[in-house]
């Protein structure tokens, strides 16, 4: 029999709240995955981020779009789409924040914590225009350094990209 | 319930702001940048920010925390931090904001950075 992949889907309101609601969902999803503490702050964090992105560049706070969030759940790994109604980026475009001009830069964060937060990020033109934000972190294994309250700080300055 | 809470003390001119809660995208880092923004009205620009009991910032919190400082530098002051638990303290080191804001763990040694 093929394994299972769990599967949830929400369509989210352009509002603030929404990005609190998505982060709690995907924290209690990945809590329920086994993930530690550690790894479900940045999961959250990643989820919030994602969000944030979706509300206010790609939908830009109108209320009449809509932010479309899809939680995966494989054998290996906790997959989350973020996808908005905007116009769409290429993360190409996206400055980086740790160059010395952007450093005293008040926004442009985002994108690169999700980086840092998660094992696999990308952007693809979303199936109805807008962006879509994928990313993944794999679940965590008896023994590995995920499943022992221990995990290790986020690597400066090198965020994984694998996706 | 507000996520985030302010409470300040002064002593010698300079104004210490006790922060708890989260400072994210909404009424924390709203209150965050009304709380600096009130502090340079009253012509008060030697800032110390508490985060001790700050136990989330998001992005939007790290932009208002630069956001305050660069409004207190333009207006000749400093704005430093004291008590970064490790979650904000990672945060501000793979952001490289480390390097940018002056971070204190004690507040008398916060203070006396001042004089």
């Amino acid at each position: 029999m093929a394994p299972e992949t769990k599967h949830l889907e929400v369509t989210l309101d352009t509002h603030v709240e929404s990005v609190n609601l998505a982060e709690e969902m995907c924290v209690r999803v990945a809590e329920a995955a086994g993930f530690n503490e550690d790894e479900c702050y940045r999961i959250g964090m990643s989820v919030r981020e994602g969000v944030i992105n979706a509300f206010h560049y790609g939908n830009q706070e109108k209320p009449e779009k809509k932010i479309h969030l899809e939680i995966e759940l494989t054998e290996e790994r906790m997959i989350i789409h973020v996808l908005d109604e905007g116009k769409g980026f290429r993360l190409t475009d996206v400055p980086d924040p740790l160059a010395q001009e952007n450093l005293l830069s008040t926004s442009g964060r985002g994108i690169f914590l999700m980086k840092a937060f998660m094992d696999e990020f990308d952007v693809h033109p979303g199936k109805t225009g807008g962006a879509e934000l994928v990313m993944a972190k794999r679940l965590p294994t008896l023994g590995s350094p995920h499943s022992n309250g221990n995990g290790s700080a986020p690597n400066p300055g090198a965020p994984h990209q694998e996706a | 319930m507000p996520s985030l809470f302010a409470t300040t003390r002064e002593y010698s001119g300079i104004t210490l702001v006790d922060l708890s809660g989260r400072i994210s995208l909404g009424d924390g880092s709203a209150l965050l940048r009304k709380t600096v923004r009130d502090l340079l009205d009253e012509g008060r620009t030697k800032i110390i920010l508490n985060l001790g009991d700050v136990n989330y910032i998001d992005s939007s919190g790290i932009g208002e925390l630069v956001s305050g400082f660069t409004a207190v530098r333009n207006r000749g002051g400093e704005l430093k931090l004291l008590n970064l638990t490790k979650k904000v303290h990672d945060l501000l080191q793979i952001t490289k904001l480390f390097t940018v804001f002056d971070v204190f763990n004690d507040e008398a040694t916060a203070m006396r950075s001042f004089e």
